[in-house]
């Protein structure tokens, strides 16, 4: 029997909607609650926020009584969309927000790695950047200088050490965020989706990494939209949804009850998007509906490599003013494959206001057989995106041929259909 | 690297009501906390053609039209010294805490990124910030040194302080033994511990404050202006002459605190034992409540930034 590394007990978190807003313009509600709060607060000593809200539709449970136990030397996969409270598990567990119910026994340091180069300063050099990372991170001063040298060896940045880090490139300034916290030594390491950004060599070296500290013995939380990262990295997995556990167990169970449950909502080329899973809580619902049509105009979900996909989006933009509309073709496993936006297209209507619907023609799909899903967003340069919708509707692609060769494709030979031409010199 | 037996054990559960300080925590953190100083320091002056002159930029041009808006277009009298080093003494400790505290009150939404992605006691955020505002401190400090021995120089201030013993019995008037330091300036660093606090728990209130509430950041140069007027820093404390204004006055600790600096540098008032009292009472509430109002809004900037 072996011990255990986290034990979480009805763990809830409430946020609530909209008071942001409503904060900013107000100077006088703020100091006025700001001022009164010591007061309130000694009077009535148990209150949860700093502003207290009377209607109840308001509140939102990113989280609602998960109970969870995982043993030292676990790896563990934790999945869902966008939305289901995996980042806020992730953060109530690396203590930089509380939970608002529920207790969590961690036995042992905790090491958080939610973005790589947290902290880092564009003006400092690479050296300065290892040990303000490190420091912010949780390593003395003592174990960053024990480790230094293994550090900038494993980034492979000894050259531009002394250089500053606004002189890296993107890719550079990530490889050095990642060898500092690579070694982190904490019993407890929890990674969120810092697999997600940087090359393929670089994703392969994070993992590599992530393998190694797994196989040390030490307890690993890994969050991650990549599935088959998880089935490589994890043997255990969770699966959130709306703020609970769907499913926990062996990482290819809880995998696969996922991606069983993806698509269950979309019926016959139609998704209705007024109240959609996949939209974030925190975005303003503007999608209506999304279409999926082919060339004659007939609703279907099924379409073959080189078919013309038309979508069909229905809107709701009120008063305000957007003009960029993107679809972006995702994997199953949530690898984004391509995005296309209507800022691509100099035809495309520069502004979209009101209620309408909107089309989108995809010719020539240049996809191979497998299941793929659309996210939606709309919005401007000033708000960035004001609706997102993660997996908005999915659809199947057959090959069928496509070559006219009668050669036939697997799905492991990649996404992408490339036509090639063939000599002999 | 294999597990140890005995692992650290933490239970995380929701806090209620009063936080408690967790002053441990933050020592856990002191090489953070010194990471973050050194940090702030090093970004200020790399990169500006000035460097570290900035530090004096400021006081002094603010002194320079002080001078001759309130010493000269005013008036105001200066406590028997020449106006300039009567305000540059008061614009060294003023400089620090009008500086300080703008950077530090800005501090907590300037590092949303930082605190939504990592967790360190949050308070170390403004202290750094606030710490880092001393190296300015002493240059502005040096700048005022150099500045009096000038004056001495030129016999526009007397050269020592009717409380100086010469423990040497060397003639005190030579430039050499820099004539003008005197005992008193051992309260100096007290009263720049006064000054920190104070600056800590204004810094405390409005960086807490600033998270939820972000309309608060046009509010800190109003409070700063007030502020400069409501401490003896273009005017000597003597032109309050009623005692129970005095007294009132004195609740600021940053009077207190320029007092005092008034009195050990250029010796122009008496000792103002009362006052500095008050304001070492008053820094040490403010920063106190500061501390517990941070401690109590921590838990939510997560979550609002």
């Amino acid at each position: 029997m072996t011990k255990l590394a986290i034990q979480a007990s009805n763990i809830s978190k409430q946020y609530i909607l909209g008071s942001s807003h409503r904060r900013k313009d107000s100077l006088r509600e703020g100091i006025a609650n700001a001022l009164s709060a010591p007061i309130k607060g000694a009077i009535r000593s148990v209150r949860r926020l700093p502003k207290p809200t009377s209607p109840k539709d308001n509140i939102f449970w990113a989280l609602k009584d998960v109970n969870f136990e995982i043993h030292q030397g676990d790896t563990v996969g934790i999945i869902g969309r966008n939305g289901a409270g995996k980042s806020t598990l992730l953060k109530i567990l690396s203590r930089i927000t509380e939970p608002s119910v529920g207790t969590i026994d961690l036995y042992g340091r905790v090491g958080a790695l939610l973005e790589v180069g947290t902290g880092f300063h564009t003006e400092l050099t690479g050296r300065e950047n290892i040990f303000l990372n490190g420091a912010i991170l949780g390593m003395t001063r003592a174990e960053i200088a024990r480790k230094y040298d293994e550090m900038v060896d494993f980034s492979g940045m000894e050259k531009f050490i002394d250089t500053p880090v606004k002189r890296y490139s993107s890719g550079m300034a990530l490889r050095l965020g990642f060898a500092v916290a690579a070694h982190l030594e904490t019993e407890i390491l929890i990674v969120d989706e810092v697999l997600a950004v940087g090359d393929a060599e670089f994703q392969r070296k994070c993992l590599g990494k992530m393998q190694n500290v797994a196989g040390e013995g030490r307890t690993v939380l890994f969050v991650s939209h990549n599935l088959n990262a998880v089935l490589n990295l994890c043997k255990r997995g969770i699966y959130l949804n709306h703020g609970q556990i769907v499913a926990m167990g062996s990482a290819d169970e809880v995998v696969q009850t996922y991606t069983n449950m993806i698509d269950e909502d979309t019926v016959l080329g139609v998704a209705d998007l007024t109240t959609h899973k996949g939209r974030n809580k925190a975005m303003t619902p503007i999608f209506r509906h999304i279409r999926l049509l082919n060339e004659t105009g007939t609703p279907i979900t099924d379409f073959k490599t080189g078919d013309t996909i038309m979508l069909e989006i229905g809107y709701d933009a009120g008063n305000a003013s957007y003009d960029n509309v993107q679809v972006s073709v995702h994997s199953i496993f949530g690898e984004r494959l391509c995005t296309v936006s209507s800022q691509f297209d100099p035809n495309a209507p520069q502004k979209l206001t009101g209620e309408g619907m909107i089309t989108c023609v995809l010719p020539r799909l240049p996809l191979n057989e497998g299941d793929y899903s659309l996210t939606l967003s709309i919005g401007n340069k000033t708000v960035g995106d004001a609706d997102m919708i993660e997996s908005a509707m999915t659809f199947r692609v057959w090959f069928s041929d496509y070559f006219k060769t009668g050669a036939s494709i697997s799905s492991s030979l990649g996404y992408f259909i490339q036509e090639s031409q063939w000599k002999l010199l | 690297m294999t597990i140890p037996q005995q692992v650290p054990y933490l239970q995380i559960r929701p806090t209620k009501g009063w936080a408690n300080l967790q002053l441990r925590e933050i020592w856990r953190y002191r090489e953070l906390l010194v990471f973050m100083v050194w940090r702030d320091i090093i970004i200020r002056y790399k990169q500006t053609v000035v460097g570290a002159g900035w530090a004096l930029v400021q006081p002094v041009l603010s002194m320079v039209v002080f001078s001759v808006v309130f010493g000269g277009l005013a008036g105001i009298p200066s406590d028997g010294v020449p106006y300039p080093i009567f305000n540059f003494a008061a614009m060294v400790p003023w400089t620090f805490f009008s500086g300080a505290f703008t950077r530090a009150a800005n501090s907590l939404v300037n590092s949303g990124p930082l605190i939504s992605k990592i967790y360190f006691p949050r308070l170390i955020i403004p202290t750094s910030t606030v710490f880092a505002g001393i190296i300015d401190f002493f240059i502005a400090l040096a700048v005022l040194i150099i500045m009096m021995w000038v004056y001495i120089l030129f016999g526009q201030i007397a050269p020592f302080l009717p409380q100086f013993t010469n423990p040497l019995g060397i003639a005190p008037y030579t430039i050499i033994q820099i004539p003008f330091i005197s005992i008193n300036w051992l309260w100096l660093p007290y009263l720049t511990i006064i000054l920190t606090m104070t600056t800590l728990g204004v810094s405390f209130w409005f960086s807490a404050m600033m998270v939820p509430y972000r309309d608060i950041r046009f509010t800190v140069p109003f409070v700063i202006q007030l502020w400069l007027y409501i401490s003896p820093v273009v005017y000597p404390t003597s032109m309050i002459k009623n005692d129970w204004l005095r007294l009132i006055y004195g609740l600021n600790p940053i009077s207190g605190v320029v007092e005092g600096f008034r009195w050990a540098l250029l010796g122009t008032t008496e000792f103002p034992a009362s006052t500095i009292a008050i304001s070492t009472v008053m820094a040490i509430i403010l920063m106190g409540s500061g501390a517990i109002y941070f401690k109590r809004l921590e838990r939510t900037f997560a979550d609002v930034l």
